[in-house]
């Protein structure tokens, strides 16, 4: 006994955990507890819909009570969650929108529908209280330092809004005609019209009580922003500590805007979906473990061929920063479609089990063999 | 019944190339039909067998604590019973077939799920997946024309062992989840071959025995010490739960290839098949079972086993929706759709494997049953 440094609670727990095991066999007690209490501690992280709160005429905010595993998030993160569209799971990325310790425990994401958005359509138009979702632990670098700067620029267009009103959300509130925590905050954020300023009532009375300054852009009349105009808007935008979050293309223009400056590292920016910038002919995929092969195009992504087919593919945030989605490739060739850069492997070349490849952004540059 | 090829009237002489290709593109069609509309009831309906069977399960072992009691010990035994046939017959073989993949549910996938048998899934999916429903009915190609125990086709040779095969075919049924084992381990041929020792086998073998032990250890060990004095009688329930689930699947399973009408085909004749000709063997070597929704669902919808070989990763609650076209086009083909109830159906491949026990030239002092039903013989489409 003197060779064990297990404390007796703990074999006590693990002799426990294995005679439910040897109960349970060939499943996990997890399987049985999953039936009755999907939200259980310990269990894979859920959460349940608690309500839908409308926000424009096609966005919503939904009110999530997560499982008792969930942890805390940090203000500007995102969360991965899972739902079942026509009875297929579909997991996307979402900005957390709501305070860290919010009294009800519950988490909000603010969700608009784009077009053809299989999931945002489905959350804004058909999902329902009650439903259970499948959720990762927050994540995400659009967050602010411990050491907060002096002066701060949001700048953000459509949607991009939520992960800056979950940063907003988490500034003291005490002390009203006060900029917020002490920090100067301006806000420039672009949206076609006024009535689809998402939080456009919350963002105006922060605006209002002088907490914030909120430039807004109505590129319906107003149009595009424009980075060269920032000056004008925000003249002390050098000075700035700058977090971006919309479309690609404008935070395209003001990455090229700033690094001209020479202050690339005060910006910092949050992408929702990867630019496809390169694509090509593709090529036929073999996942060579379950024996499927698939014809691809040059332009959709491996990670979304696999799942058309029915194939259990790992996934993240489908934007190319997270890494969920890597699964190795043992011969072949692909091509990133972010920026074409092509990737190969051989057998014997590559170290074992193959080159490492993001499916999300990856597509086929001839014929593959994957190991999935 | 005789292969197909050998038959003095073969049954689909009346339909040309492109006849049996125009029935291929007509199945493709009810194939499309039901992926292009799989969504939230069909994964809805899975997840709720799925919940109802552990809760079952659940339930009866609960009730099964106090099996000293005989009601408790009745109830429960037949709460068991139930849950394990649904377990391997609605849930566990069409989960394994990728039936239910599409809705990319790490929990409900071909690729992650095992079952309460004792085969372990990957063994089981590459015998029954790959060999069964690929070279369905062929004499000599697929095993499960008698499982290598059996006779069960006037074209398979007879051997003295077969006299006793009624024996053998009521032993198999009692210990089906091993005669399965055996079988997906090729236990037979293996030892026949003097393969026992290569690696390959013995790696196999290792997997069945680690899976029987498991199994055996959590009915006949820890849930009975589990009840403490209600220890035996538990005991004998699981081993009762276990018999019953081993006699309906087993009986269910040979309704699905051996009742009298099925045919059988020639090694040869699946040498270039195309696919349209792929879905005619699937249509004539498989048989039906007609009854109520209950034994469609204790089944595990193989009461439909002409739809399942069709399309066998199909959601198996549709099967059922398919049916009427399937046996449309049957009609329309001047093909036999094989059905009936359950009880004819075990009972005509019963007798099959009472008479081909002998020799075929026995066949002639003894009146042999009608080889195959009148086959419906509307002209052929085209």
């Amino acid at each position: 006994m003197s060779t064990s440094v297990q404390t007796p609670g703990t074999t006590l727990r693990d002799r426990f955990v294995k005679l439910a095991e040897m109960v349970t066999t060939p499943l996990l007690p997890a399987d049985y507890l999953d039936v009755i209490s999907p939200l259980r501690s310990g269990a894979d992280l859920r959460g349940r819909v608690v309500a839908i709160h409308p926000e424009t005429r096609d966005a919503v905010t939904v009110v999530i009570r997560p499982g008792r595993g969930w942890r805390r998030h940090v203000p500007g993160q995102y969360i991965r969650i899972g739902v079942d569209v026509d009875g297929v799971r579909q997991w996307r990325a979402y900005s957390l929108t709501s305070p860290v310790d919010r009294p009800d425990g519950c988490i909000t994401i603010t969700v608009k529908a784009i077009p053809d958005g299989t999931v945002s359509n489905y959350l804004v138009r058909r999902a329902c209280p009650g439903m259970i979702v499948q959720l990762d632990q927050a994540t995400g670098e659009f967050t602010l330092p411990a050491v907060r700067p002096a002066k701060v620029l949001f700048i953000t267009a459509g949607s991009g809004i939520t992960p800056v009103m979950g940063i907003l959300r988490n500034f003291s509130m005490v002390g009203g005609g006060e900029p917020i925590d002490g920090i100067d905050v301006v806000l420039v954020h672009s949206a076609p019209t006024s009535d689809d300023v998402v939080f456009a009532g919350e963002l105006r009375m922060l605006a209002a009580q002088g907490r914030i300054r909120l430039v807004e852009q109505h590129t319906d009349t107003d149009g595009l922003l424009d980075p060269d105009q920032l000056c004008d808007l925000v003249p002390d935008v050098a000075e700035r500590e700058t977090w971006a979050c919309g479309p690609a293309g404008l935070l395209d223009t003001l990455e090229e805007r700033w690094s001209a400056d020479g202050i690339a590292e005060r910006l910092h920016v949050e992408r929702f979906r990867p630019t496809v910038l390169v694509t090509g002919e593709g090529g036929t995929v073999t996942f060579s473990r379950t024996g499927t092969a698939l014809e691809c195009d040059g332009a959709t992504p491996i990670l979304d061929a696999g799942e058309e087919a029915g194939m259990l593919m790992p996934s993240g945030c489908r934007m190319g920063i997270c890494f969920g989605c890597v699964v190795p490739l043992r011969e072949g060739a692909v091509r990133d479609l972010r920026n074409g850069a092509i990737t190969t492997a051989a057998p014997h070349e590559s170290g074992d089990g193959g080159v490492p490849i993001q499916t999300c952004v990856s597509a086929a540059a001839g014929t593959c063999d994957i190991d999935l | 019944m005789t292969t197909l090829q050998k038959k003095p009237h073969n049954p689909v002489a009346h339909l040309n190339d492109e006849d049996i290709e125009n029935l291929g593109r007509e199945l493709d069609v009810i194939r499309e039909q039901i992926t292009s509309s799989r969504g939230e009831r069909d994964a809805a309906y899975i997840r709720k067998i799925i919940d109802v069977q552990r809760k079952l399960e659940l339930g009866s072992r609960a009730v099964l604590l106090f099996s000293l009691f005989p009601p408790a010990w009745l109830a429960g035994t037949a709460g068991l019973s139930v849950s394990k046939i649904l377990e391997n017959m609605e849930i566990g073989h069409n989960v394994m077939h990728g039936q239910w993949d599409w809705m990319r549910d790490p929990k409900i996938h071909s690729t992650t799920w095992e079952w309460d048998n004792a085969s372990p899934s990957e063994l089981w999916k590459h015998s029954h997946n790959e060999l069964h429903h690929t070279y369905t009915n062929v004499v000599g190609r697929d095993n499960d024309l008698g499982y290598g125990i059996m006779r069960v086709d006037e074209d398979q040779r007879w051997h003295p062992f077969y006299v006793a095969q009624p024996l053998w075919n009521f032993l198999n049924a009692c210990l089906f989840e091993y005669g399965i084992a055996a079988y997906d381990l090729e236990l037979g041929k293996n030892i026949k071959l003097g393969r026992t020792k290569e690696p390959e086998f013995r790696a196999k073998a290792k997997g069945v025995l680690k899976k029987i032990r498991k199994q055996m250890t959590r009915d006949y060990v820890v849930h009975p010490v589990l009840s403490g004095p209600s220890a035996l009688p538990t005991l004998g329930a699981n081993a009762t739960a276990n018999l019953v689930r081993n006699l309906w699947t087993h009986s269910v399973i040979m309704c699905g290839h051996f009742p009298e009408g099925v045919e059988t085909f020639e090694k040869t004749s699946i040498d270039g098949e195309t696919r349209g000709e792929w879905y005619l063997r699937q249509m004539l070597g498989s048989a039906n079972i007609t009854g109520s929704p209950f034994l469609h669902l204790m089944t595990g919808n193989l009461s439909f086993q002409v739809e399942h070989h069709l399309f066998p990763d199909l959601p198996s609650n549709r099967y059922q929706e398919i049916a009427p076209k399937v046996q449309e086009l049957f009609e329309r083909y001047g093909l036999s759709y094989t059905t009936g109830p359950l009880y004819k159906q075990v009972g005509s491949a019963w007798k099959k494997v009472f008479r081909l026990a002998l020799p075929n030239d026995f066949l002639a002092k003894v009146p042999a049953p009608a080889d195959a039903p009148v086959a419906d013989q509307a002209p052929a489409a085209a």
